[in-house]
């Protein structure tokens, strides 16, 4: 993790021009991909996991039986939960992008139209339906969409779909759900379901199995390269409505497309690992430091330094203490710093 | 050529434009003054398409503006908002080469032959050194040159401003209104609000005055803004200063008469 940390610190030295800035996030995800799967309570070395990927891919030859402690190691206990990490972390930084080109706004974050009240009351209340993992994780995506849809259809209805009503719809929708959360939890069994739902809410990335990953995986990547392709018509619509549309870009359409695919994969999210705040708000600015504020490549670049950061913190949340932490309090605690880091870093200010 | 007829608009039921008529063609500097809230900005939109007038047809060479493509009125007339904030720090550079996107769509990076285009327009009018500063940190009238940069990247032959003069220093309120000499001359047809009746005298080829939600009048400078007119359509009494030779200059406020 040393390593990752140090890597880290790299990305926020300013450097000169022409230095290629966009491939600092794929890099680090990469070496965060190969440090995840190699710490654990049976650390490998670095060399070890990549010895075994090229193994994998027929390139040298291992002695079978270490072949299979490797697989079951590194394939069937660290792969689905790194594949996790590099889904969630990279849908909430892309979304976050997305968004806060979107609205205009710079502190907007993946939960602004309700998805992750939503989803958090859908979840509670799987939990006290039964506690059916399977039924807690389609209760939290369906509530983290119907939520959206209420804030949207609350701005439609009220205001016309002007951006203004859609915050607001999205804040009266976050209500609703925050509220109808604390009826859950209050009509909760409080010696095992309340508790249930306190963990749920801080995240983990512990529960997730390859089967999870199997349904989960393919929406959400498509969900990630969706939004990466709209960067540049979310470059024009942060210019305002009449501009984009007096540039030729089809507004109500990619607001639209931009919403559903960002809602998509938010709820994807909390499904699969709960609540896991800050990400989707610290790392879109951190890849605005490193490319710079044009979305066809802060877009890709939030998505793969979103990646490498919940790695991190992931393995954090794993290494750190004898038992596992919650990886929304990791997610928190890290963040905080690295926000203050990045508000330091900004030289050339958001707006004026 | 893009040509209002007869437009009609209102929000939530209040009429603001009943009946408005206007066209740009190139090759001609036209000034649009009306009060404010008198519908200049609404009559801009509706001419841009941003908005689609429920009366009365807006066409654009002759075909009516909704039966083109948004791409393809985007490649002719090109919007110049007033000077606004960006929430993000683009550069001069990346904000003008957002003019190539009616030609490239929205997937398609912009290739070197976009980026010498957008670099072209910058030169040309005279930001070159602010290219790769950031829109944030220039001022009001940089900014609204990197916004009529964006527009010629577009590639439009007509200009449709709102307001361009607003928020500018006095130098700088001359030097966009050479610049913009220079583009009709090129034959860049422009539209512009203004609140100044002295910039639509000295500026323009063409005036135009919005009044209650109509045209009121439209031609050259000096026959339509004479001293009843702007009366009539900011409610003031003026007077018109004139030079030795009689030809107008500007308009200045009528002196009192002291009855008592």
């Amino acid at each position: 993790m040393a390593e990752v940390a140090a890597a880290a610190a790299v990305a926020f030295v300013p450097s000169r021009r022409g230095w290629p800035r966009w491939l600092v996030g794929p890099l680090l995800a990469i070496a965060a991909t190969v440090l995840a799967l190699s710490v654990g309570r049976y650390p490998l070395p670095a060399w070890e996991t990549l010895r075994f990927i090229a193994a994998t891919l027929r390139l040298v030859d291992i002695e079978p039986d270490r072949y299979a402690l490797l697989y079951n190691l590194i394939v069937e206990i660290r792969l689905p939960r790194v594949l996790a990490a590099i889904l969630v972390g990279a849908s909430l930084s892309v979304s976050g992008a997305a968004y806060q080109a979107l609205f205009r706004n710079p502190l907007v974050s993946p939960g602004l139209l309700g998805v992750l009240a939503g989803a958090s009351a859908g979840a509670a209340l799987g939990i006290i339906l039964g506690g059916n993992w399977l039924l807690v994780q389609a209760c939290a995506f369906l509530t983290g969409l119907a939520a959206v849809g209420i804030g949207v259809g609350i701005a439609h209805l009220f205001g016309g779909g002007s951006l203004v009503m859609l915050i607001l719809g999205g804040i009266l929708s976050g209500a609703l759900f925050t509220s109808l959360l604390s009826v859950v939890k209050y009509l909760a069994d409080p010696y095992n379901q309340l508790p249930a739902i306190v963990y749920w809410l801080m995240g983990s990335l512990g529960q997730v199995n390859l089967a999870d990953m199997g349904w989960a995986a393919l929406p959400m990547t498509g969900g990630i390269v969706l939004l990466c392709f709209l960067g540049r018509a979310l470059d024009a619509l942060a210019m305002g409505d009449d501009e984009a549309q007096a540039l030729g870009v089809p507004v109500k359409a990619v607001r639209l497309v931009t919403i559903a695919t960002a809602t998509l994969v938010s709820a994807l999210t909390v499904s699969i690992a709960g609540m896991i705040g800050w990400i989707g708000l610290i790392v879109p600015h951190i890849a605005r430091l490193l490319v710079g504020p044009g979305n066809a490549r802060l877009l890709p670049a939030a998505a793969s330094l979103g990646a490498a950061f919940l790695l991190f913190a992931d393995g954090l949340a794993r290494n750190l203490f004898a038992t596992e932490l919650p990886i929304g309090i990791v997610t928190e605690l890290l963040g905080i710093p690295v926000f203050l880091l990045v508000l330091s870093r900004v030289r050339r200010g958001w707006s004026q | 050529m893009i040509e209002a007829r007869d437009v009609r608009f209102a929000y939530r039921g209040r009429p603001v434009l009943v009946g408005a008529s206007l066209s740009l063609a190139p090759g001609e500097l036209v000034c649009l003054l009306g009060a404010n809230g008198a519908g200049k900005s609404t009559l801009l939109k509706v001419m841009l398409g941003l908005l689609s007038p429920p009366g009365g047809a807006v066409l654009l060479d002759g075909r009516h503006l909704a039966d083109w493509g948004r791409r393809e009125v985007a490649k002719r007339v090109a919007y110049v908002p007033q000077v606004h904030a960006a929430p993000f720090p683009y550069s001069v550079r990346e904000i003008v080469l957002m003019g190539r996107m009616p030609a490239n769509g929205l997937f398609k990076a912009p290739t070197v032959s976009d980026r010498a285009a957008a670099d072209r327009v910058i030169e040309r009018l005279g930001i070159g050194h602010l290219a790769a500063r950031s829109y944030t940190e220039i001022s009001g009238g940089e900014r609204q040159l990197t916004l009529i940069a964006r527009a010629m990247a577009q590639e439009a032959r007509l200009l449709v401003m709102d307001e361009p003069m607003a928020g500018l220093d006095f130098g700088n309120q001359l030097r966009l209104l050479e610049r913009l000499d220079g583009l009709v001359e090129d034959g860049y047809g422009v539209l512009m609000t203004t609140h100044d009746p002295d910039q639509a005298l000295g500026g323009c080829n063409r005036v135009a005055m919005l009044i209650d939600g109509r045209i009121a009048a439209d031609g050259d400078p000096i026959s339509v803004l004479t001293t009843a007119a702007i009366e009539r359509l900011y409610g003031v009494r003026v007077e018109l200063l004139r030079a030795a030779g009689g030809a107008a200059l500007a308009f200045r406020p009528q002196a009192r008469s002291h009855a008592c």
